[in-house]
């Protein structure tokens, strides 16, 4: 019996295509030769053969409680074949038969975007043994601490650490950034990324599933069996649809005493297209985005992000690039190169963001000898200070210098104020009271912030709010470059919390964008989270949505993907509705026999196939 | 514990979801069966001393589906 339901399984298609043989031929028969009594001996054959496999889906189904569509068409094919009419049971299985199999290949082509993404995964890798020796293996086999070697052009098998050697990594497929970064000993590198040049030695931190590649594999493919509420309450609606077609039928029969008539509405009933309908354009609209870089976690995501009113940016790292960088460095000393590396030499002793980008900027300038300078101390919320003998350098911002009776020039006043006039945090150095440097720091705007946000609008977010936990000043600065409605500045992460939360009580549907370490409540409060940025694990897990790429266009791509998927989704679910309507009066009216409703009804399926690959 | 991860050929109905669901989920010493329609892939928690990987892979063998691939993680 099992080998048997293998067989049938494996050779539907050519069942398929000898019932359609045999139904040509006995057409043939009857209507050329008419040899009427081998006409219907082909066509009792077919019926026969086409009727095998749908019974046995039927019976596996209800093997475990489940009334299937193939349990109606079976009924419906013996109930014919009963009455003799070989011809029709004939060609409503091959009709069935042959709509499932246009159905799995054209399944098939919605499911691309995602098998494209898995077939990315790396599948093996050069083990290198504590000898030295070199295996190629499986990468499930490989396990945490294993030493593997890539060469260049080679795929990083697993995420891990660079014990030997230096490269070129094109990492497109973690962080959507396309441009090489060179990577050295101790730095983490990501499986599915790829080495343009160099060889490299990795220690294994993780394998397959458990790598972000591998994570990010897993959600989408979740997330294409996640059901949207409408495709939920279809399926639930199925359940019972289904059985209560077989009971509608019944009664038809024990009514009108047709029993020609019962097996039709068994037949026309198939819930086919709206079992069908809602699904597809979810795999369809997840598949576009994975393909683009945008992974929406289920058909729950894309309903609620279709519907956001109202956008919640953090600005840091969101709408801009969260790297910092020097804008302007003004010196007030005799001996420029002298003051710049002293402030390079002190900032190199800190861990500050705003202290990195100097250290980069003086070298960048050629400047690569730093004096000796004295021990410092750290005033919080203002700067540093050092003293020795002869000096004190003081390193920090305007309330430093006020704190210790250093004179603003008014050369000075005008370089801070057209630093403060551009958004800029500064950093002032000041040597025995008197301002040497001012340099104005900012973090750079995403270049495709105003396009995109300006496209989300148009599409139909209404309001665009800014949260930051960055000064005022900074916070305008970004938002008049850009259509923002609304900024919200000095926050603290809670405070962040508070405005999504505020915003949902008064009836709007959120969206909150962030990079999702810091702000991970806000991810999680809003209708929708947005992790972009970093696709670090934290994005992963918490956002709803989370975009490989950081940019504003495949935001406002995913928004308008939510949207058209929701569109179709409802498209399918009328078509399906509609048929089922039509079919019905139409047999009412005497015009739909049990073939042609079968033929209608295959022809649905397709339809709303086809719908949904638009969205492809 | 651990977690069985199946590979099996393109599933293109539903019904099939259902039945492989029910069919592993009935298994002894499985705890968490979850089957993946579109990526069709079958996902099981199960505990070795009662049952295998293999097992599970045979399961859904004799339903009639074949399985490409059978990955057997330890998880605790």
């Amino acid at each position: 019996m099992m080998k048997l339901n293998m067989w049938i399984q494996k050779h539907q298609n050519k069942i398929t295509g000898l019932l359609a043989v045999l139904i040509v031929a006995s057409l043939f028969f009857s209507y050329v030769v008419k040899a009427e009594l081998l006409a219907t001996i082909l066509m009792i054959i077919a019926s026969i053969i086409g009727a095998i496999p749908v019974a046995l889906h039927a019976w596996g189904a209800l093997v475990n409680k489940v009334i299937s569509i193939e349990l109606l068409v079976t009924i419906a094919v013996i109930g014919a074949f009963v009455i003799g009419e070989f011809e029709e049971s004939a060609i409503v299985t091959f009709l069935f038969l042959f709509g499932s199999y246009l159905e799995q290949r054209t399944l098939q082509k919605t499911r691309s975007s995602v098998k494209k993404l898995t077939q990315l995964a790396p599948t093996q890798a050069e083990l290198v043994d504590d000898d030295g020796n070199v295996t190629t293996v499986d990468v499930d086999d490989l396990d945490e601490g294993d030493h593997v070697m890539v060469k260049p052009g080679g795929q990083i098998p697993v995420d891990g650490k660079i014990v030997d050697g230096t490269g070129y990594f094109n990492e497109a497929s973690i962080t959507g950034e396309s441009a090489p970064v060179q990577k050295e000993d101790g730095d983490s590198v990501y499986a599915g990324s790829l080495i343009d040049n160099g060889t490299v030695t990795i220690e294994t931190s993780s394998v397959g599933e458990d790598t972000t590649f591998g994570k990010i594999i897993e959600l989408v493919e979740e997330a294409q069996d996640s059901q949207s509420p409408a495709a939920r309450f279809i399926d639930k609606f199925a359940t019972y649809y289904t059985p209560a077609v077989l009971v509608i039928a019944a009664l038809v029969w024990i009514f009108t005493q047709n029993f020609e008539l019962a097996i039709t509405v068994l037949v026309l009933g198939c819930p086919g297209a709206l079992v069908i309908g809602a699904p597809v354009s979810n795999v369809a609209g997840i598949g576009n985005g994975a393909k683009n870089g945008i992974l929406m976690k289920g058909g729950n995501a894309v309903n609620s992000f279709s519907r956001i009113d109202t956008l919640v940016l953090d600005k840091t790292g969101t709408l801009t690039t969260g790297k910092m960088t020097v804008s302007k460095m003004d010196t007030f000393g005799t001996d420029a190169t002298a003051d710049m590396a002293t402030l390079a030499a002190v900032e190199k002793g800190s861990d500050h963001p705003l202290g990195h980008a100097i250290v980069k900027y003086v070298d960048a300038e050629g400047i690569k000898d730093y004096p000796e300078i004295p021990e410092f101390d750290t005033v919080k919320g203002q700067g540093m200070i050092g003293h020795d003998t002869e000096k004190e350098i003081l390193v920090g911002n305007e309330k430093l210098m006020q704190a210790n009776g250093v004179e603003i020039t008014k050369e000075n006043r005008k370089s801070i104020n057209d630093r403060l006039d551009n958004g800029d945090s500064i950093v002032i150095m000041a040597i025995n009271k008197e301002i040497r440097v001012i340099t104005g720091i900012n973090d750079e705007l995403r270049p495709d912030a105003f396009d995109g946000l300006t496209a989300l609008k148009k599409a139909g977010i209404q309001r665009v709010v800014m949260l930051t936990g960055d000064n005022r000043l900074a916070a305008q600065r970004v938002a008049e470059k850009l259509p923002i409605d609304e900024i919200h500045a000095e926050l603290l992460p809670e405070q962040k919390l508070d405005f999504v939360k505020d915003f949902q009580a008064k009836g709007h549907k959120v969206a909150f964008v962030g990079d999702g370490i810091n702000d991970s409540p806000s991810l999680a409060t809003a209708d929708i989270g947005i992790g972009m940025g970093t696709g670090t694990d934290v994005a992963i897990d918490t956002a709803d949505i989370v975009l490989v790429k950081s940019s504003f266009n495949s935001l406002a791509h995913a928004y308008i993907l939510a949207k058209k998927t929701v569109a179709n989704t409802k498209e399918n679910i009328f078509i399906a509705v509609a048929t089922v309507a039509l079919l019905l009066l139409g047999l009412l009216v005497g015009i739909i026999q049990m073939a042609s409703g079968m033929f209608v009804h295959e022809a649905s399926i397709l339809v709303v196939i086809f719908n949904a690959m638009r969205l492809l | 514990m651990a977690k069985a991860i199946l590979q099996l050929g393109d599933l293109t109905c539903p019904s099939c979801m259902t039945k492989i669901q029910k069919a592993v989920a009935n298994q002894k010493g499985v705890s968490d069966v979850k089957v993946m329609f579109n990526a069709g892939k079958v996902r099981a928690d199960f505990d070795q001393e009662q049952t295998s990987g293999e097992d599970l892979s045979n399961v859904i063998t004799e339903l009639g589906y074949e399985v490409k691939k059978l990955k057997v993680k330890e998880t605790a």
